[in-house]
């Protein structure tokens, strides 16, 4: 089978040689040649395909992937995943894999010129003591695998290869699915679709929508390498180096000795002659030095493009992922931002599902990602414009900026070589309950919930692990409180929010009471004796007091879900 | 943003900043500018007097405050 988007790049080298293949399964579809009914099929077997199937069925909804490649992502693709992807894939069951097998980095490095020195060096972990650092780099490929591993214990997820989604056709009450294998055509229906197939997204095309916003005019070569380097496993990203006159560099550590070398071209370039392999190598050489040994993995050449439908939910079908948005990778906002989708969709296409919240809930997807996917693309825009100036003058404010950088703290502020996901706060929802009373902003509605480390049951474990897939009430109380027995009802509610209490380090442990050790949840949350917080499935805070009232949470539930604002 | 004069001496600053750029070619010069531009930018620092400038360079003619 050919390469999932062959015409980006191919694979040299020793590199990686053992990608899994998947067979192909003949479905009973297509013996019975009845139509069967799901009610969420699922279009792109990609990250975001599978972790949507995966949350479904920890709803309890059950779906089929189609997928119509035989195997996961090449290489030269996602390697930097963020903190909130990571909590994420934590509730679905991966994170941890991915924590052990991927390269942990909080800090980045921009250099100049020839200058040896950093100009300007972040730490993105703003918050220490977290279960997760703000990024770990891992190959895309290994994140797919420990997401297709995981369905072992999810068999209600239907995941198919080889199974190419050629036509859709919608009515009010349901989507059918055409889809082409190996073995012949057949038929799907179900309530909802969920277009998860890439950023080319066939089920675009089929619905004649389109993309809007910007492509940059600038190539970059980016090799995979596989090398036995003791370069610091740091983001290491370079304006105007000796090795790549005029232009930008990137170095950054993966998995299994394999580095990311980002190298960028310029516009007016002859392709061919960029991949050959003595131009490849020359370019690669003048980073890494003359003696380390290395071998390619994969090698690319990539145009980056910063653009999203306007709408993510066209009425039974749903996009989600590449497919809805594109940004260039300098932010690492794809993969991390489609992961957000995922996490916001998924709770409320159950709830739907089950018949208790309206089909406008969706619609709050819609709000909330479009809000998300804009962050996104604002921020990849203005690394890109900084990295790639339009302009005479902008070149200049550049180089300004750059060369005003070694001298003047200020100066490095406006020094841009990616601005990093961070997760999105979703401001201005429609499902937020506003503010009445007096709290920091870290916390207020909208915002994911921080993590921090806990006392639970006499053991350390991680307050975000105590939150998700439901609604959960949360009450921080004073050394002697307890879950009241209007919160406990709240748990039998039609939409349930499960009750949890938070005390301080001199608290009774009993009960599963959640005992801040360290206070860090008191400081995150501006909390006193007496604070509730409602969080969503999402982790997310959907509002906030400084006093449980069941008649304020059963209207902030209500609003959380859709059923009125 | 102020329409009156803020700076001692006029004359001196205007022909400091002229020397400033002496023996530079239009590029260097750009990129001075853009240097001043920034510091100078740090130093106001109120994003609100800053966006004022930059509307009114945008379309001076909307501009009727003055
Ligand atoms: C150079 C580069 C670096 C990147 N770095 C990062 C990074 O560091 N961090 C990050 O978060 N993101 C990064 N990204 C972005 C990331 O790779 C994407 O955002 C991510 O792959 C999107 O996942 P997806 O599931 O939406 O789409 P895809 O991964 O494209 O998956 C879509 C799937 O749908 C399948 N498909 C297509 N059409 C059909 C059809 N008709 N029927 C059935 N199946 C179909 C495809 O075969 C594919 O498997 C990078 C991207 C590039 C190019």
């Amino acid at each position: 089978m050919s390469a999932k988007y062959g015409e980006l790049g191919q694979a040299r080298g020793a590199g990686r040689s053992l990608q899994a293949v998947y067979p192909f399964v003949e479905p009973p579809d297509l013996q019975t040649g009845e139509t069967r009914h799901c009610p969420v099929v699922i279009a792109g077997g990609g990250p975001i395909g599978l972790a949507t199937a995966i949350d479904l069925d920890r709803h309890g909804i059950p779906s089929i992937v189609l997928e119509k490649h035989d195997s996961v992502s090449d290489g030269s693709r996602a390697i930097c995943w963020s903190k909130r992807t990571l909590e994420i894939l934590d509730r679905l069951g991966t994170g941890q894999r991915m924590l052990n097998k991927g390269v942990t980095w909080n800090v980045g490095k921009v250099y100049h010129g020839d200058r040896p020195d950093p100009i300007y060096t972040f730490d993105l972990l703003a918050d220490k003591a977290q279960k997760f650092p703000a990024f770990i780099n891992l190959q895309q490929y290994y994140a797919e695998e420990y997401l297709i591993e995981s369905l072992a214990g999810h068999p209600a997820v239907d995941l198919r290869w080889h199974s190419e989604v050629v036509a859709v056709e919608t009515s009010p009450e349901r989507v059918t699915v055409t889809v082409t294998t190996p073995a012949g055509d057949y038929q799907l229906t179900c309530d909802y679709l969920i277009a998860a197939d890439g950023h080319r997204s066939p089920v675009r095309h089929m619905l004649d929508l389109d993309f809007e916003g910007r492509v940059f005019e600038d190539n970059f070569l980016i090799a995979d390498v596989k090398m036995k380097a003791d370069f610091p496993a740091e983001r290491r990203f370079w304006f105007d180096p000796v090795f790549n006159p005029g232009k930008t560099a990137l170095l950054h550590k993966q998995a299994d000795d394999v580095w990311r070398i980002d190298f960028q071209l310029g516009w007016d370039i002859d392709r061919e002659a960029e991949l050959d392999q003595k131009t490849v190598d020359a370019r690669v050489r003048a980073l890494i030095g003359g003696d380390i040994e290395f071998d390619y993995e994969w090698i690319s050449l990539y145009t980056f493009q910063c653009r999203r439908m306007k709408n993510f939910v066209h009425g039974r079908i749903i996009f989600a992922g590449d497919s809805a948005h594109l940004v260039s990778p300098f932010g690492a906002r794809g993969a991390n931002g489609g992961l957000q989708d995922v996490d916001n969709l998924v709770w409320k296409l159950a709830l739907v599902l089950e018949g208790k919240a309206p089909p406008d809930l969706l619609d709050s997807y819609d709000q909330e990602r479009v809000y998300g996917a804009d962050e996104n693309i604002l921020n990849s825009s203005r690394s890109t414009d900084f990295m790639t100036p339009k302009s005479d003058i902008s070149t200049a404010f550049r180089d300004a900026a750059l060369e005003l950088a070694k001298d003047f703290a200020f100066a490095r502020m406006f020094v841009n070589s990616g601005r990093l996901s961070v997760p999105c706060t979703l401001d201005q929802s429609v499902l937020n309950e506003p503010d009445t009373e007096d709290f920091s902003a870290k916390q207020r509605p909208g915002s994911p919930c921080l993590d921090a480390p806990i006392m639970l049951n006499g053991s350390e474990s991680w307050f975000l692990n105590q939150l998700g897939d439901c609604f959960t009430g949360v009450l921080f109380s004073d050394a002697t409180g307890s879950i009241t027995d209007e919160m406990r009802a709240l748990e039998d509610w039609d939409i349930p929010v499960r009750a949890v209490i938070v005390k301080p380090d001199n608290g009774s442990p009993s009960g599963g009471a959640i005992i801040d050790s360290q206070a860090y949840l008191h400081s995150h949350y501006d909390a006193r004796p007496g604070t509730y917080y409602l969080i969503r499935p999402d982790q997310h805070v959907a509002a906030r007091w400084r006093a449980f009232d069941r008649t304020k949470v059963e209207r902030a539930l209500s609003r959380a879900t859709g059923h009125s604002t | 943003m102020k329409s009156e004069i803020n700076i001692s001496d006029p004359d001196g600053f205007y022909s400091s900043l002229i020397d400033l750029h002496e023996g530079l070619s239009t590029d260097e010069s750009l990129i001075v500018n853009a240097k001043l531009i920034l510091m100078m930018a740090n130093e106001i620092g109120d994003r609100s007097i800053l966006d004022e400038m930059l509307a009114f360079l945008r379309n001076p003619s909307e501009d009727q405050s003055r």
